[in-house]
């Protein structure tokens, strides 16, 4: 058994897992440092306003890989839990204001006293909480309803997708609760007597959001990594089969999709302070379905690739965006298209599983084939080899 | 009690008729998803361009059909043809128009794109979504130019792709080929079109952003008297509509060899194939045929009011609710979700069942009346009807019908 657990644990893993773990961890800082400290510098103010909201999008993306990429279930609908998110700090924000008096907007529909789900979010804790707990609830209620009934597939994305619509329904057309399709603005508000458009407020969001986005590439690594992510990629292979081991994929799939959801809390949160405000339109279908892209861009199931996606197609958008506003619909349709057909590891999957092969057959070189002589010198073969001559040993003759 | 019936049967009639037009909005995707597993997110802009048909068959038809004005030296007979071939029946024209152009532009995306990404429903969900994208954004900035260049292109990509693919040694050079074709068909393209955009006729854009109206022909429009309701012409023929594509389906897929051979692949994909249905020719029919549908949809769609670019969004949410609700591969549960999708939001997205229950005058009532009174709205009746939705798949998660199997999954 022992052997097994070791030959399971061996799986997936490089050859030297602590240094290649130190490698990785060396480099994410390295970025991170370069995002904080050398990028202020070098990029104007707009610009790097820009960056900060697509790294806070980057968040969302690694969300999305962590169901999408590793779990297999294709969610149209993570705009809800980004929404809920952005909106949970927008309240806080609105709520800054001297005592008795209630935010501006409710005066225009004639409400005279602040509704009941408004006041717990005078307390900052409170909001910090509701940021990642609200999300996580919807989303673990939704996906125990669905993936009770084993509800998967399609099925499953165009529940989340009618979620969507329906969320979005509901804040566009509550005036009175929550300002419908005005949405909240936090650019003027106040935070610990900041106020929170000024330029040196948004980098302290910035930074914020760099560090988040570490924090969470880490939480997801460590979720992959483990004996979760390998469930995580057997329910994605073949769900039946993880259910007649003994398994139930329901239980991890809520847990993922929950988890997902509280990302996503965050990542809205992150992106509401930076771009100054909160609306219904973070629940456009388009943008949900937007954010699915972004990973496939990546490479699905490469955290990397999610972040990285996240930031190349956003730039790319403001970039093609500015000039030709009518161009960029038929740019990202047909990178649905490109993606989907011809790319479908994504730039991190393809450079690691193709980019090689294709750099020598440029050069008339043979492709490269792993073999018997190589394979023979695999770990885990080598391992699995040394446990079957354990338990069979050769007859001596 | 009077006031209570008729409030009732004014809500019933009117959520028929919407749960009419989502029966044909839902009906071609039904028949794709339940045979090829396909979602089909473009379906919704399929609608729109049906719709954007119907708008140019009716500008066709004022500009050279004539008015019609019966006259007495005709006869019966010959005013009947007068009024077949007058402006008043473009109605007709542009349902076969938009039925043959949808089906057509489906036939073009199931060759060009689905048809290599079958058994990997979630990447063709992502797709069509790219190619409604570009389908949404091709109607607003639709002109001359761009038509004569994607023309252009295609031709110079696809005829080079053809006559590369009879070399022999086409399998090696693919990957390199296709490139340099596309970059190389690419460059001619914006080349031709920098050129040409000096001329303004061409660059004048054929509908814009706006939206566009469709008028009614006169004898759809005003309704008929029932009682001290008016019952509108308009939404009568997309009912009977719905029942003539309805009966027409359900013909064609019991009576036809064609239609048994859907049937048959929908059932079980591998047998069909090892009995020797050409399951491809087959995918390419019923999408071709479930495109087509969507047209007719749309066509139906433009007498309830203007149309625009983002037609296709409104309706293809509460389309795949049908779908889920019915469950996959029997019509019946199509046309039954449908039905009571439509009747249950419009009874209370109007507020009838608020109404209803105000009239009754029962004070133990009073919360669920407001509780009613909530939910009233078009938009909010949806988040209601969402919610019935999920707790309905809690006891039958596989749909009204499903599909009986041995598979593992179902």
């Amino acid at each position: 058994m022992t052997v097994v657990n070791a030959a399971i644990a061996n799986l997936g893993v490089k050859r030297n897992p602590k240094r290649a773990l130190v490698i990785e961890a060396a480099i994410v800082l390295t970025i991170a440092l370069v995002l904080v400290l050398i990028l202020p510098l070098l990029l104007s103010g707009f610009r790097l306003k820009l960056l900060g909201r697509f790294l806070s999008l980057a968040i969302v993306a690694l969300g999305i890989d962590l169901i999408w990429g590793y779990t297999g279930l294709l969610s149209l609908g993570h705009g809800i839990f980004f929404a809920l998110g952005g909106y949970a700090l927008a309240m806080y924000l609105q709520l800054q204001l001297p005592a008795g008096r209630i935010p501006e907007f409710f005066s225009l529909y004639g409400v005279q006293d602040l509704p009941w789900f408004w006041k717990p979010f005078y307390s900052f804790p409170f909001t910090l909480v509701a940021i990642v707990v609200i999300p996580m609830l919807v989303a673990g209620l939704l996906g125990y309803l669905v993936f009770r009934n084993r509800i998967r597939g399609v099925y499953f994305s165009i529940l989340t997708q009618a979620a969507l619509v329906v969320f979005f329904n509901f804040f566009n057309g509550q005036q009175k609760l929550i300002n419908g399709t005005n949405g909240l603005k936090t650019d003027t508000s106040t935070l610990f007597g900041f106020q929170v458009g000024t330029p040196q407020v948004q980098f302290v969001f910035y930074v914020l959001t760099v560090v988040f986005l570490v924090l969470i590439y880490a939480l997801c690594r460590w979720l992959t990594s483990g004996r979760f992510g390998r469930m995580l990629i057997a329910i994605r292979d073949d769900e039946s089969r993880v259910r007649f081991s003994g398994y139930n994929p329901t239980s991890f799939k809520v847990l993922v999709f929950a988890v997902s959801g509280a990302i996503a809390g965050i990542s809205g949160a992150l992106y509401t302070v930076q771009s100054g405000i909160v609306s219904p339109q973070y629940m456009d279908i388009a943008f949900s379905i937007e954010m699915v892209i972004w990973v496939a861009v990546g490479g699905r199931a490469t955290l990397a690739g999610a972040v990285l996606g996240a930031v190349a197609v956003n730039f790319a958008r403001t970039l093609l965006s500015e000039k030709f506003p009518e161009i960029w619909l038929f740019f990202q349709g047909a990178l649905f298209l490109l993606v989907v057909t011809v790319l479908p590891d994504g730039v991190i999957g393809w450079a690691r599983y193709r980019a090689l092969d294709q750099l020598r057959s440029l050069l008339r070189r043979p492709p490269k084939v792993s073999t018997y002589p190589s394979l023979a010198t695999d770990p885990t073969v080598q391992q699995e080899q040394a446990s079957l001559e354990a338990s069979h040993p050769p007859k001596s003759s | 009690m009077q006031p209570i019936l008729q409030g009732l049967f004014d809500g019933i009639f009117n959520g028929v008729s919407i749960g009419s037009v989502l029966l044909l909005a839902a009906l071609g995707l039904a028949i794709v998803f339940g045979l090829m597993g396909v979602i089909n997110l473009a379906h919704g802009e399929l609608m729109m361009l049906g719709a954007y048909t119907t708008f140019v068959v009716q500008n066709v038809a004022k500009a050279w059909l004539p008015a019609y004005k019966p006259s007495a030296e005709a006869g019966a007979i010959g005013n009947a043809l007068k009024f077949l071939i007058s402006q008043e029946m473009y109605i007709f024209y542009a349902l076969i128009a938009a039925f043959i152009v949808t089906a057509l532009v489906g036939l073009a995306l199931e060759r060009g794109v689905i048809r290599f990404l079958y058994g990997r429903p979630l990447e063709t969900l992502l797709a069509t979504w790219g190619v409604s994208l570009i389908l949404r954004q091709f109607v607003r900035s639709a002109n001359t130019l761009l038509t004569i260049a994607i023309a252009l292109f295609c031709l110079l990509f696809l005829g080079g792709w053809w006559l590369l693919s009879r070399r022999l040694d086409w399998e090696r050079i693919r990957g390199w080929a296709l490139t340099i074709l596309f970059v190389l068909s690419m460059g001619i393209v914006i080349t031709a079109g920098l050129l040409m955009a000096r001329m303004p006729k061409l660059t004048q854009l054929w509908f814009g952003t706006r939206n566009i109206d469709v008028t009614a022909p006169a004898w759809l429009r005003g309704g008929m008297p029932v009682g001290t309701l008016q019952l509108p012409y308009a939404r009568l023929f997309i009912m009977a509509l719905t029942v003539l594509c309805l009966v027409g389906i359900y013909t064609f897929l019991q009576r036809s060899t064609w239609g048994l051979k859907i049937r048959a692949v929908t059932q079980n994909r591998n047998m069909s194939a090892c009995l020797g249905i050409p399951t491809s020719v087959v995918d390419a029919l019923t999408f071709a045929l479930g495109s087509g549908l969507a047209g007719i949809a749309g066509c139906a769609v433009t007498l309830l009011g203007s149309v625009g670019p983002n037609l296709g969004a409104n309706y293809i949410v509460d389309a795949f609710m049908v779908v889920v609700v019915g469950g996959v591969g029997k019509m019946i549960g199509t046309v039954v979700a449908s039905l009571m999708i439509g009747t249950v939001t419009y009874l209370i997205g109007s507020g009838t069942i608020a109404l209803i229950l105000t009239n009754l005058q029962v004070a133990a009532l009073q919360p669920l009346v407001d509780f009613f009174t909530f939910f009233a709205t078009t938009s909010m009746a949806k988040v209601m009807v969402f919610a019935l939705i999920i707790a309905f798949l809690q006891f039958r998660p596989a749909g009204l019908f499903p599909q009986k199997g041995r598979t593992v999954d179902a």
